[in-house]
């Protein structure tokens, strides 16, 4: 039978097992959604701008763990999908984004609607293809899923010109297996490096395990919580991190990080042994390199070797999947004798009890933070909760206190305002039954309040919980502390009517402007279950974000809430650290 | 410290833009970078001299390696190697270049390989430094045009890269 590229192409995303696509027409790609239209197992899902396809991908591939899939045509398609790209490429998540092409006779001709994709993604991308022939498609599919989901996870995109959806050949099979020569992940770590890291681990006497997004990404979490368990020793997760292990549990002592937790830092700082795991020593962990952790060895364990000692130079570098090389230490740690680290314990406990979270309640406001603890207690702390990017974002990570892996979902590498939303429609997509909040800021939602249109054609109730802040609190903040309070472009005028925006795109939309309006309303949006509600909450404007590293500072030199005041330093100094 | 990289990689069109968008985008320098296709038509191999320390070094070995397309990286500093370049060069002796061009010739042990009345044009291969040091030996007015293909280089003995 004779198909064209388009039906080839489709045929090759259900081999797949390719159940959604996020997208948008345009007339590079009109062959593959005609494609499209003839066929059932594949839902697209037609969103209102590029970006809010790849977001809401990306959202998907966060909660599901399966690869997210987004279509956009040639020209300003793939341009508007860039972000989204950049913040999955950022995070490691899996996703393949097919763009349509020019046709092959025209490129390189300035056409209507042609941009080097390949060239502008490159990049931002793990790997890009452009097909150059039909017979080209149905590998280069695999060869896109292959390494999107593989390794360290990553967004492949696949360029297509027009032609070669149109130009017909006989069905191939689908290859069921890929090799490629240049393409070999390390999936099995060195037994003489695990043997190593164990003596390093048993004899060490003030441990700690700092765990990121590649214990999430690394589907590890079972292995993290028994390896935690089997050592007793505290951990702290990163932003990405957060969730692998339950953020209840007595061995959690919370993120660390600029705004990590007093403990966290006080911890890693003092800590002679850090056993990294998955995580990447990204510069709003380690602060002012210089002064990290000054008597730790470092163990570190990463699919990615290019990760290991880029930042900070590894004693005992692992390379391996998370789940593995924990499953390996397991089992070599299973019976040893391990240093008594009571004391460490009490002295972390010591931090603890300086309760660097607390903050002050004032009348007549609402503080952001109580906003974060009601929906944490009104969702019983098993929402999936996505975010954008600001102050809000760190607050919900603060004070959300996640369980489970996969249920904080937020861009953390790119910090790309306007991811929220459209992540929350594709986790909604990915996670039908469960509830997805998504608690933004009234900055960042107009980044990308168009999908609201989209979440109401696809019927995915979303809870939106906007801090209102009126600012662009993060910025502001640092204008507060850096800039001696000039406040340049951060105050957010004309504000749209939250409540009247959200019915015009037939939600419903509830107003809370007092405390004891908070919970009632928090309660009220999440029994509307087949419904998205815009819960927008006017909050405290002056509120910062603490705790917080200051300029150039080390992980001991945390400024606390109410205890400490910020004095006006150099941003200069600040990017230090 | 001054490192000579192997790069084997698929022959695929764009491929040298991944590995020089590589080296722009994480800032590690560039001296030379030469690349052409191997015995195997599917493959390209390239040869790049990069300056850094240690740490740099490691990383543009991982960060090649991490690119897709890319089959084998090999540090050829690190180990008994040859190493290339070749160099033409067009000149015009001034009153100052006051020695035997035939005998310049042998000692670089080069080739003159075209003449006119106004000029010669040099064909030198070697290392870098004995190129450079041909080059100092005229008075720099003199020389015309200079092309050069950067290093390119191979391991010693039976090993292979
Ligand atoms: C696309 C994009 N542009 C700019 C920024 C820089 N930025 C970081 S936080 C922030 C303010 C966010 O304001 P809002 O969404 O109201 O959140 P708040 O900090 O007030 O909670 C800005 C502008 C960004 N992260 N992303
Ligand atoms: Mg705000």
């Amino acid at each position: 039978m004779k198909l064209n590229g388009a039906e080839i192409l489709i045929n090759c995303l259900k081999k797949e097992g390719v159940k959604h696509i996020f997208g948008y027409p345009g007339g590079a790609v009109l062959h593959i959604y005609d494609a499209l239209d003839s066929q059932e197992d594949i839902t697209h899902i037609l969103v209102r701008h590029e970006q809010g396809a790849a977001h809401a991908a990306d959202g998907y591939a966060r909660t599901s763990g399966k690869p997210g899939v987004v279509l956009v045509t040639s020209g300003p398609g793939i341009t508007n999908a860039v972000t989204g790209i950049a913040t999955a490429n950022m995070d490691s998540i899996p996703m393949v984004v097919i763009s349509g092409q020019v046709p092959s006779p025209l490129i390189g001709n300035d056409a209507f609607q042609e941009v080097d994709a390949v060239g502008i993604t490159r990049s931002c991308v793990k790997h890009n293809f452009l097909i150059k022939d039909i017979s080209e498609v149905a590998i280069t599919v695999k060869k896109a899923f292959h390494i999107a989901t593989t390794g360290r996870p990553g967004p492949v995109v696949i360029d297509i010109p027009k032609d070669v959806t149109i130009n017909q050949m006989e069905l191939e099979e689908y290859p069921e297996t890929i090799k490629m020569r240049s393409y070999k992940p390390t999936t099995k770590a060195s037994n003489r490096q695990i043997k190593k890291a164990a003596e390093l681990i048993a004899n060490s006497q003030r441990p700690i395990l700092y765990s990121g997004g590649g214990s999430v990404i690394g589907n590890a979490s079972k292995e993290l919580r028994e390896f935690t368990r089997l050592l007793g020793f505290p951990i702290t997760q990163t932003l990405m991190g957060l969730g692998a292990y339950p953020g209840t549990d007595q061995l959690s002592i919370g993120m660390l990080g600029m705004h990590g937790t007093y403990e966290a830092n006080m911890a890693m700082h003092d800590s002679d042994c850090v056993v990294a795991i998955g995580a990447r020593f990204d510069d709003r962990i380690t602060g002012n390199l210089e002064k990290f952790c000054p008597s730790a060895k470092f163990i570190h364990i990463d699919i990615d070797p290019s990760q290991i000692s880029k930042n900070v130079v590894a004693d005992i570098p692992i390379v391996g999947q998370t789940k593995q090389v924990l499953q390996a230490l397991i089992e070599e740690l299973k019976d040893a004798k391990l240093v008594d680290i009571s004391k460490w314990w009490s002295q972390i406990n010591t931090w603890r009890g300086v309760d660097s979270l607390a903050y002050k309640k004032k009348s007549g406001v609402i503080k952001p933070q109580t906003v974060i603890e009601m929906l944490y207690e009104v969702t019983k702390g098993e929402a999936i909760v996505t975010s954008d990017v600001g102050q809000h974002q760190m607050w919900a990570a603060q004070y959300y206190l996640f369980d489970e892996p996969r249920r904080w979902i937020n861009s953390g590498g790119l910090g790309t305002m306007g991811f929220g939303l459209p992540a929350a429609m594709g986790a909604k997509i990915a996670m039908p039954d469960r509830d997805v909040v998504c608690v933004t800021g009234e900055g960042s939602i107009q980044m990308m309040l168009q999908e609201l249109s989209t979440m109401l054609q696809y019927n995915t109730p979303v809870k939106i919980v906007n801090l209102n802040n009126r600012y662009l609190g993060m910025v502001r903040q640092w204008q507060e502390f850096f800039y001696e309070k000039r406040y340049a472009m951060s105050y957010m005028d004309a504000l749209p009517d939250f409540v009247k925006l959200a019915e015009s795109y037939g939600h419903l939309g509830i107003l809370v402007e007092n405390e004891k309006d908070l919970k009632p309303a928090l309660i009220e949006a999440l029994k509307q279950k087949d419904r998205t509600v815009f819960v927008d909450v006017i909050t405290d404007p002056n509120e910062n974000v603490f705790p917080m590293i200051p300029a150039g500072g080390a992980h001991c030199d945390m400024l606390l809430s109410g205890r400490d005041e910020m004095v006006s330093k150099d941003e200069t100094d600040f990017n230090a650290v | 410290m001054r490192h000579i990289i192997s790069v084997v990689i698929e022959n695929e069109t764009g491929a040298l833009s991944r590995v020089s968008g590589l080296f722009s985008q994480r800032g590690f320098n560039i001296e030379s970078l030469t690349v052409a296709q191997t015995n195997d038509p599917s493959l390209s191999r390239m040869t790049i001299v990069s300056t850094g320390n240690d740490r740099v070094l490691e990383q543009i070995v991982k960060q090649l390696n991490k690119l897709i397309e890319v089959v084998k990286v090999s540090d050829l500093t690190s180990q008994d190697h040859i190493e290339r370049d070749l160099m033409l060069v067009k000149i015009c002796p001034t009153k100052k270049d006051n020695f035997d061009l035939k005998q310049l010739v042998d000692v670089f042990s080069c080739k003159i390989v075209d003449v006119t009345d106004k000029t010669y044009t040099i064909e030198i291969s070697g290392k870098t430094k004995k190129l450079n040091a041909f080059l100092d030996t005229f008075d720099p007015a003199s020389i015309l045009e200079v092309s050069r293909t950067g290093v390119t280089g191979i391991s010693r003995g039976k090993k292979l890269i």
